[in-house]
């Protein structure tokens, strides 16, 4: 359950950069190699975030798959299982190029009503 | 949860499900800083602040920390994590004492609850800090680099050579948290199934060697011993592994051996 703990590190880092704007959404990178349960971690956002400044704030997460390049033939495939071959050639002489992100890319503010019926015309103005 | 798909450029993505309706997606790949994009689905307008951070950067921040002043000190330090009951403990006793002639050894004893393992190796001649993990909601899985940070500062630092963190007995969690080690090291004991490395890739990706434990017990057990390599190795291709048995100290000297060799490297390498 470190998906807690997780939780805790996303919002302490959002809060820092929001200084105080309501936050209507996290948005997160996370490669396949991370080992997140994405249910787990859905779970503990909510948990952790009750009461707080956070509450009702989502989670969004984009799986990055696994994938490796193979130094023999050159070709690059994304792996189902966590061992590392290549998918073309069956050599191990790979290189890991994606599956171990873990990235807070961005936070979406809400930013106040953009209804025409508040947001007031030319003439109305006095 | 997730929907994985393929795009036309051949990038495959997986959405979480949170009613956005269509298509179009709520996080595009620019970095330009500021997102108007497409909110038909809200009511209000929105602001896209990018952060870029990685999740853990505060803890791989503190981890770096840890290691300065570590080093500093000219102290190397292992990571030693498993499953519950693979182990460690039983090893660390063995270890503390056919060490303790060469180095002053300190422990950083991580448990969610209880003082039993740290009692156990403070009569042996190392300095030990227990790190209890439970003020968390029930109970942290893992030490991390603050965990870590804390216990170091009930050691006396100037007194040490060697620093071995007995993290809490969990293959998941440990694996994922930096606390500023020199290096990893596992103990799998061969009662847990020669498939674990397959199951628990990042654990077992994540150390320099591996202790196979309670070698001892190959002849009562229907445990493929070839098979297990196979799958470590198929995770962590050339990984040191030592076999030993930690009850009765047999091929110990491999471990001490791999300890020494930590132990004797230059600090911050």
């Amino acid at each position: 359950m470190h998906e807690l703990s997780l939780c805790g590190a996303i919002m302490e880092t959002v809060a820092g950069h929001a200084d105080g704007r309501p936050v209507r959404s996290v948005n997160l990178t996370i490669g396949h190699f991370r080992q997140v349960v994405p249910d787990t971690l859905q779970f503990c956002w909510q948990a952790r975030t009750a009461g707080t400044d956070f509450e009702g704030c989502e989670l969004h997460v984009d799986h990055v798959p696994a994938t490796v390049s193979c130094r023999q033939c050159g070709a690059t495939t994304t792996l189902a299982h966590p061992i590392l071959r290549c998918g073309s050639c069956q050599s191990i002489d790979v290189v890991l190029k994606s599956g171990e992100e873990f990235v807070i890319e961005s936070f979406d503010l809400a930013t106040g009503s953009t209804d025409p019926e508040t947001a007031g015309t030319f003439e109305e103005n006095p | 949860m997730g929907r994985f798909h393929r795009h036309a450029d051949g990038t495959v993505h997986n959405h979480d499900e949170h009613g956005h309706d269509g298509h179009h997606h709520t996080r595009p790949r620019n970095r330009s800083g500021r997102d108007v994009g497409d909110h038909s689905g809200y009511e209000t307008g929105t602001e896209r602040i990018m952060v870029l951070e990685q999740i853990l950067g505060e803890n791989d921040r503190t981890a770096a920390a840890n290691r300065t002043d570590l080093a500093r000190r000219g102290i190397r330090t292992v990571n030693l994590m498993s499953s519950p009951g693979a182990g460690k403990t039983t090893l660390l006793t063995r270890t503390i004492p056919a060490l303790a002639e060469e180095y002053r050894i300190g422990i950083v004893e991580g448990d969610i609850a209880t003082s039993l393992d740290a009692d156990q190796l403070s009569d042996l001649g190392a300095q030990v800090a227990l790190v209890n993990t439970d003020a968390g909601f029930g109970g942290e899985c893992h030490l991390d680099a603050t965990m870590v940070r804390a216990g170091l500062g009930r050691l006396d630092l100037d007194a040490l050579d060697l620093i071995i963190i007995e993290n809490v007995g969990n293959l998941v969690c440990p694996a994922e948290f930096d606390v500023g080690q020199d290096a990893r090291a596992m103990v799998y004991a061969i009662t847990e199934g020669e498939e674990k490395p397959l199951k628990y890739p990042a654990m077992f990706r994540a150390v320099d060697v591996v202790v196979v434990n309670k070698i001892d017990l190959l002849p009562h057990l229907r445990f493929d011993l070839h098979a297990f390599r196979s799958s470590l190795d198929a995770v962590n291709p050339g990984v040191a592994v030592i076999e030993v048995c930690a009850e009765t100290g047999a091929g110990l000297d491999l471990w001490l051996d791999w300890l020494r060799s930590v132990a004797n490297a230059s600090p911050g390498t």
